[in-house]
Order: C-alpha cells, then sequence, then structure tokens
C-alpha cells in the first residue's frame, strides 16, 4: 500500500512519526503553510517558516524515504492582522520554487474584509504561478463558509479542476462536488471526520476527485489516520485499485496540475544517509 | 576551473536563457522570479566539470545582478537554490561579500549545505570558522574529499581538535571516519 498525504504539517511532528508513517506506508506529503498556534507578529517570521518547509522539512523527510513538497500562502486566520499582510509581497518568491506545489491554505477563518481580500489576492497569484489552490474551509458557520468559498473560486476565474476545499463533511460535501472542485477530507482522531465516517462518504459519492488527509499538525492529530482509512475502505470492500486511487493516484493528480510534483526519487535526495545528524542525534 | 566565460558559452544556445539575462539586464529585481524558475526555465540536463545546466544558468544570472540580488536569492532560496548560490560564489564579483553566505550554511544541518561551504570561496573564510566548519563535516559524515584545499590549509589547530575528536569517540567505543583518521596521520607526519 503507498500513501501520499495531500495535507499534514509535519514541522509540527517527530521524527518518530515520520519513521511510523514511513513504515506504514506513507511515502510522500504535502505540507500547507498554515497557523501555527501561537500567532506571528511580522513577515519575517513567515519567511523563517515558508524556508522551514521548503528548505529543512523536505531534508528530515527526505531520511526517512519521504517525499516532501508544500504549499505557501498566508493564511486566513492571520490575514486579520495587519502586521502580517505584507507577507503577501513576498509570496511570489515562494510561489516560483519547485518543492511549491499550489497556493495554500487559503479560505476563510472568521470570513471578515481583510480574510475576502487576502483570499481573493492569492486566488489571483494562483492564477499567475500557474499553482493550483488548496482552500481550507472553516470549521464554524461551515455551510455558509463553505457557499462563499466557492462564491469567491467562481468569482476568480480559476478552474474549479484546479481547487481543493479542504475539510469537508457530510454537510458539505454535495456543494463541493457540484461545483466541481476537489474534495478534502481530513481525519481527525474524535472530532470532524472519522475513517468509519469517511468510507460511508465514499460509498454515496465515490472515489473521483477525493482527497484525504491526515491535517496532523499541533493538535490533537494522528499522522497515520490516511492509513486507517485505507483500511477501513478495503475492510468495507473497496478494490485495492480504489484505495490506491483515493490514497494515491488522485492526490497525485491534483498537484501534478502544477508542473513541479516530483516523485521520480521518493528514498534518495542526494544527501547522504551516514551524515544524517538526526537520525544520530544531533551535531 | 571553470569560468563564467565558460558556462556562458556552454549555454550560449539557450535562447529562453539569453533572453532572460538581457531582462535581468534591464531591470535587476526580475532574477527573483526567475532564478528559483531555473530548473523548469532552462533544463536541468547535466554538462562538463560536474555542472547542470539549471546550475549554471543559475550563475549566470547571478553574475548580471547587483550583490543585493545574489544575497537575496540565497536568503529566500531552497535548498537546490542555495546550493547553486554557493557554488557561483567563488565566479562572481563580490569580493568578501557572500562570506556571511558560507557562514549561514555551516550553521544549517544539512549536510549539502555544509558540503557546498567548503569549496574555493571558503579561502575566504577566517582559520577558525574554516577549522570548525571542518570538524563538523567529520561530526556528520561529510566526506572530506569535498573540503577545498584541505591538505593545504590542514593546520596545527586543526590537528589538535581531530586528534582530541577522535580521542573522545576511542572513548565511547565508536568509530571515527576514516577520512579523518588519514588526515590525522598525515598531519601528524608534516
Ligand atoms: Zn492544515
Amino acid at each position: 500500500m503507498r500513501i501520499f498525504d495531500p495535507h499534514i504539517h509535519m514541522t509540527s511532528r517527530t521524527t518518530d512519526d515520520y519513521q511510523r508513517m514511513a513504515d506504514s506506508g506513507v511515502r510522500a506529503v504535502v505540507e500547507p503553510a498554515f497557523w501555527l498556534g501561537q500567532p506571528r507578529t511580522g513577515p519575517g517570521s513567515f519567511t523563517d517558516y515558508f524556508d522551514s518547509i521548503i528548505g529543512w522539512e523536505p531534508f528530515r523527510a527526505s531520511q526517512f524515504g519521504i517525499r516532501h513538497h508544500a504549499t505557501i500562502a498566508l493564511n486566513p486566520k492571520e490575514a486579520n492582522d495587519p502586521r502580517c499582510r505584507p507577507v503577501l509581497d513576498l509570496l511570489p518568491r515562494y510561489l516560483a520554487k519547485d518543492g511549491v506545489v499550489a497556493v495554500g491554505e487559503i479560505g476563510y477563518d472568521s470570513m471578515t474584509p481583510a480574510e475576502d481580500e487576502a483570499f481573493a489576492a492569492q486566488l489571483a497569484l494562483a492564477l499567475d504561478h500557474e499553482l493550483p489552490a488548496l482552500v481550507h474551509t472553516p470549521h464554524r458557520d461551515k455551510a455558509r463558509g463553505l457557499q462563499r468559498s466557492l462564491d469567491v473560486v467562481k468569482e476568480s476565474g480559476i478552474d474549479p479542476g484546479r481547487v481543493a476545499l479542504d475539510h469537508l463533511n457530510e454537510v458539505t460535501v454535495a456543494a463541493a462536488k457540484d461545483a466541481g472542485v476537489w474534495l478534502g477530507f481530513s481525519i481527525y482522531p474524535d472530532t470532524k471526520m472519522s475513517p468509519d465516517r469517511m468510507v460511508a462518504i465514499l460509498r454515496e459519492y465515490g472515489p473521483e476527485r477525493v482527497l484525504v488527509n491526515s491535517a496532523a499538525d499541533w493538535g490533537k492529530s494522528d499522522p497515520l489516520l490516511t492509513v486507517r482509512t485505507a483500511e477501513a475502505m478495503a475492510k468495507d470492500g473497496f478494490s485495492e485499485d480504489d484505495v490506491d486511487r483515493v490514497l494515491w493516484r488522485n492526490p497525485v493528480e491534483f498537484y501534478a496540475q502544477s508542473g513541479r510534483l516530483d516523485l521520480s526519487d521518493v528514498t534518495d535526495t542526494g544527501a547522504t544517509f551516514a551524515g544524517n545528524s538526526i537520525l544520530r542525534g544531533g551535531s | 576551473m571553470t569560468t563564467l566565460d565558460d558556462l556562458r558559452t556552454t549555454l550560449a544556445g539557450n535562447e529562453r536563457l539569453t533572453e532572460d539575462l538581457d531582462r535581468v539586464r534591464e531591470k535587476p529585481e526580475a532574477v527573483g522570479g526567475l532564478f528559483p524558475a531555473a530548473g523548469r526555465r532552462y533544463g536541468r540536463e547535466p554538462l562538463t566539470d560536474g555542472w547542470t545546466t539549471d546550475e549554471a544558468a543559475r550563475a549566470l544570472l547571478l553574475a548580471g545582478s547587483p550583490t543585493e540580488e545574489v544575497l537575496n536569492a540565497y536568503r529566500y532560496g531552497d535548498t537546490a537554490e542555495k546550493l547553486a548560490v554557493l557554488k557561483a560564489l567563488p565566479l562572481l564579483p563580490i569580493g568578501d561579500d557572500g562570506v556571511p553566505l558560507l557562514e549561514d550554511a555551516l550553521r544549517t544541518n544539512d549536510t549539502r549545505l555544509v558540503a557546498a561551504a567548503l569549496g574555493p570561496y571558503a579561502d575566504r573564510l577566517e582559520p577558525d570558522a574554516w577549522r570548525q566548519a571542518v570538524l563538523k563535516c567529520v561530526f556528520m559524515g561529510v566526506p572530506l574529499a569535498g573540503v577545498h584545499r584541505l591538505h593545504e590549509r590542514a593546520d596545527a589547530p586543526l590537528k589538535d581538535m581531530l586528534r582530541a575528536f577522535a580521542a573522545e569517540r576511542e572513548a565511547a567505543g565508536r568509530e571515527v571516519p576514516l577520512d579523518a583518521r588519514n588526515l590525522l596521520d598525515e598531519t601528524q607526519e608534516a
């Protein structure tokens, strides 16, 4: 079984997680730029974070044979802080990177005018840089947030086939599917979405354009819930091909639209394994 | 050693690069968008002397840019871009202005960046910083074969540091990398 986790915040995870992921068949991940829990206060801490998810984190992942790509954006929550917004001007530098396969996470948190502006501006950047867009849908006021996100996507002129709406659930999936966007589902330990509920949604809506992710981060989350979902699919009678489609080929197809997804060598980035100070305890 | 003129000759037929170099001459800040996209725009084929097309194109883009843009290319670079800047440094007319970039690379824990910081431009590193960098290579398992002018520059203080490192490893029942052992033997004879 090969697993591609299309949304996971590895910056917040330990080397034990990497090891368990690698042992369970996770061979590629995409790390979207998002909130860090502690609010940032200026563009400098964003750029250091971006540098980390396009530099250090792919190096760390490579030592476990996992291919790491990133998405870059100003997240909706921090788009509300005027001290952070100047980072929008620095995004083009990062959106030009080989390892950046989408603009994201963009979208809504509290649906403020500042979020409207940042969302629209970054969809325009996705068009400029010929990148797909990863859209976070709000956890509160979800149905309204979804509708408004779909409206903004439509208005931007981006092809809905180049947009993924994430954190969907039973209530929001139908409208997203009708709009022609990719359907992202984040599987969490006890709230929001579980492997069994995910399987029921796959039964009802089919595996087309479905992306299953762990969205694991610094909160209560589990990087192996992609694997658990694959197992739940198999147990429910989905074919091996369906499982591969949802957990590997779909995310590959979505991010390959960037023209930058590189899975040619998932085990070797050219750095020496022997020189690996993470596995050996630091230098 | 490969020169900028060698790289220019090799890539003379790359029309897209030729156009982009003209653009950068007119508008230096354009390099910020072109430098990261080098592999996608100009190709990644291996050339002679251990260069690839994207690395060579990046060196030429930097050669046509003011120092500030060279520093920015590194500052905002991903690992491949930072490696390309480090590789280009000895060819660029920037004097000592690139030394802080070596120092930055040597502070990382990425073996590729540490190795790349010890090319010919490392001649401009202060002896203390250079010795620490060599020791860091040994520590991280970066082969010493890639360190520019290693045998000429290895001096008594480096020998002392290596000997202490070897003693510590031996006390812990761990191996001393062969290249470090050889360097130690060789400097002891000298
Ligand atoms: Zn997320």
